[in-house]
């Protein structure tokens, strides 16, 4: 089974500030890390290798600083590493990022299984995933919290619900998007960090995935952020007095001005 | 301080210390309480690559020296001296093979210690043989193409979770201390059992049981180098892995002293941080000069004995003795720096404190480590004079 894990980076979740003015994200002296749902993709791609055969390839669109997230995933059992990276790209929404990820998929060559994590920590659309399906136009399924059977030709899955879980059944070539709860990742292992110190990196630019300047980017983008703010903290108290059933009154006369 | 490791050796520190942050610290202290061997762990240091780190390449091995394993025992141990004793345990019943053992027997147990497929343990203590081993009772007879152990050993690291015992065995009584020899046993062998857990004041999530021998028998070629060697295999081995008891007593005073000033900055007394009187600050900067003195010492002495030099003993003794009366002295002192909850079972220096024990102890105490190294000194100096 050819397996692709699309992973992204972004920062670390226990330093994200907004900058106040520009109320952008403030990502100077912020670390940068894999984005955790992407490691249990990446641990379930090197799982069903282990069991089934093939390779897993993991390809990151970003600058080129997302290089270390990607020999990361190597040092943890991936086979290859794409960096799909030009300046041309920069400022794309989730409709460009399928588009781009398509195209350079598509370019690397046939797959069977495409894996991501269920969202970003940082945009947390969780668009990306079912998007890149519907580009490549194969089937997908998301929240997958546990691979129970693969025949050859399809695999069987557990879908997480609020309620409880579905089971599907997915025909590859096909996507899935992960949650936390399918596995425990592994760290790296030393023959996986030797090679991922020496591998080389295929890297793509917007020329070599053959895309159109106009969908990609910012042009590409059909979202634009016109406002990113961090909600007042309001903290407001009030103490209840008089007997229990005093209270009770006062509180669902107090709940009934919310409503 | 910066030891300028090699590239090579950094990865080693930084996977090791990814598995004790990640893995082993978030359930050090259930599996402590529960006494439950740390199985999940050991597989997840095995998937790293880390069980063949002193095995040369030609049997699956990483090839390096008893310093790597060091690095990773350092990191092990500032996790919990409980997992890295299983872990080194293995290491320790390989050296006898890796020592003294034929190609042959290399080729068919390393492979598998390497990828941490198997573990192996160490056994030579006894009822009535520990500091001396003398008194060992295991004997081995030479019976047509098998030999025939039977006896009892005592107190052994990874007895019913390992694949492969190296045992000490007497073989001819008559001949004294030439009179022992070393047998790979295996789990699986007729006539082989464990005996009950032991319960522990401390390394509660280690497994210490007795190996029992009634008529085991095992083929010819289970004899580790040749017959009446076993004594000199163990000494050798000792010499080899005491920088690894060393070492977890250097991870576990650093972990302590993390502890300790952790908790000196944040808890109020008197209107201040305890950290602002200068009786916590003494104590605590005798601890960080006790630790960073007990790890140079370590490492110099692990680089030493990988370079095979002829004089290892002392090295290897000197540094056990010091980076374990160090950790005793170190976890003791944070739990006074933590007072009554350092005491308490919620804090983790308690189980430092019990843990530190244990490495005085066994690869042979601390009194009979100052031993060797009067012994050596006075063997130097009369050389000398
Ligand atoms: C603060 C902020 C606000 C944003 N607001 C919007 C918005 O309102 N609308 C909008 O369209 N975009 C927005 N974006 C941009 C959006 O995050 C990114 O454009 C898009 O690339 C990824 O979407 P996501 O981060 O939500 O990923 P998700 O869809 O949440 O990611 C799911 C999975 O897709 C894969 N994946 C995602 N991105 C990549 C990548 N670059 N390379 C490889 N795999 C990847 C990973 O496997 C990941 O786990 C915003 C970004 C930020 C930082
Ligand atoms: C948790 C645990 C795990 C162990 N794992 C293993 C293992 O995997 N394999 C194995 O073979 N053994 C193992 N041992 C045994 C361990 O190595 C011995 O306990 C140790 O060598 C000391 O022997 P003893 O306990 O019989 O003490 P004794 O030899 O009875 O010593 C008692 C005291 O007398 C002192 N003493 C003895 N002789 C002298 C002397 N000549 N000069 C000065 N002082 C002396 C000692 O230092 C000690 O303080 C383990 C023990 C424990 C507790």
């Amino acid at each position: 089974m050819n397996i692709i894990v699309c992973i992204k980076q972004v920062p670390d979740a226990k330093d994200v500030r907004l900058d106040p003015k520009t109320n952008t994200m403030a990502r100077e002296g912020v670390e940068s890390i894999m984005n955790p749902f992407d490691r249990h993709a990446l641990e379930e791609a090197v799982r069903l290798k282990e069991q089934h055969g093939g390779t897993v390839t993991v390809v990151s669109m970003g600058p080129p600083q997302a290089e270390t997230v990607l020999r990361e995933a190597v040092a943890c059992g991936a086979d290859e590493a794409v960096l799909v990276s030009d300046r041309a790209f920069a400022g794309a929404d989730t409709w460009a990022t399928t588009y781009t990820l398509g195209k350079a998929i598509v370019k690397n060559g046939p797959f069977d299984l495409i894996i991501c994590g269920k969202q970003a920590i940082d945009g947390d659309t969780a668009q990306v995933g079912p998007g890149l399906a519907k580009r490549l136009n194969i089937p997908y399924v998301s929240y997958v919290r546990k691979i129970t059977g693969f025949d050859g030709g399809a695999l069987s899955l557990q879908r997480l619900m609020d309620d409880g879980y579905d089971e599907v059944e997915i025909p590859l070539p096909g996507l899935l998007t992960v949650v936390k709860e399918i596995n425990e990742p592994r760290v790296p292992s030393l023959k996986g960090k030797m090679k991922a110190k020496s591998l080389s990196l295929k890297t793509l630019n917007a020329e070599d995935i053959g895309a159109d300047p106009d969908s990609i980017g910012l042009p590409g983008s059909t979202t634009q952020v016109v406002k990113v703010f961090s909600p007042e903290f309001k903290g407001e108290r009030a103490m209840l007095e008089g007997t229990v059933d005093e209270q009770v009154e006062q509180l669902v006369n107090k709940l009934g001005t919310y409503l | 301080m910066d030891y300028f490791l090699t590239e090579e050796q950094q990865m080693i520190v930084d996977i090791a210390r990814q598995i004790a942050d990640d893995k082993i610290i978030p359930v050090r202290a259930e599996l402590d309480e529960k006494e439950e061997f740390a199985t999940e762990i050991l597989n997840d240091i095995a998937q790293a690559d880390l069980f063949g780190l002193y095995i040369p390449e030609e049997y699956g091995g990483f090839g390096g020296s008893c310093f790597e394993i060091v690095l990773a025992l350092e990191q092990f141990g500032r996790g919990c001296v409980a997992i890295a004793t299983s872990f080194a345990a293995s290491a320790l019943g390989a050296y006898p093979v890796l020592l003294s053992g034929s190609e042959e027997m290399k080729q068919k147990y390393m492979p598998d210690v390497a990828s941490g497929k198997k573990k192996a343990a160490f056994a030579l203590t006894e009822a009535n043989a520990g500091s001396d081993a003398s008194g060992i009772q295991t004997t081995a007879v030479l019976d047509g193409d098998e030999w025939v152990l039977n006896g009892t050993k005592q107190w052994i690291t990874n007895a019913g979770k390992a694949q492969i015992y190296s045992v000490v065995a007497i073989t001819d009584r008559s001949k004294g201390a030439r009179g022992a020899s070393m047998f790979v046993v295996e789990d699986t062998d007729p006539g082989f059992s464990c005996g009950p857990k032991e319960k522990k004041m401390g390394i509660r999530a280690s497994a210490t049981c007795e190996l029992i021998f009634k008529n085991c028998r095992i083929p010819k070629d289970r004899l580790i180098g040749r017959e009446g060697m076993g004594f000199i295999t163990v000494m050798k081995t000792l010499d080899l892995s005491r920088p690894g008891i060393a070492i977890l007593g250097v991870g576990l005073g650093q972990a302590a002293l993390d502890e300790a000033v952790t908790y000196a900055k944040q808890r109020v007394q008197f209107g201040k941080p305890i950290i602002s009187f200068q009786a916590i600050q003494h104590m605590l900067a005798d601890m960080a000069i006790e630790v960073e003195a007990a790890r140079a010492l370590v490492y110099g002495a692990a680089k030493h004995i990988a370079s095979h030099p002829k004089d290892m003993s002392k090295a290897s003794s000197m540094c056990k003795v010091f980076a374990t009366d160090m950790a005793m002295k170190v976890t003791t002192d944070a739990v006074q720096v933590l007072g009554g909850y350092g005491y308490m079972r919620e804090y983790p220096v308690e189980k430092m404190m019990r843990d530190a024990k244990i490495l005085q102890i066994y690869e042979g105490t601390n009194q009979i480590q100052r031993n060797v190294i009067g012994q050596e000194l006075n063997k130097e100096y009369t050389k000398k004079i």
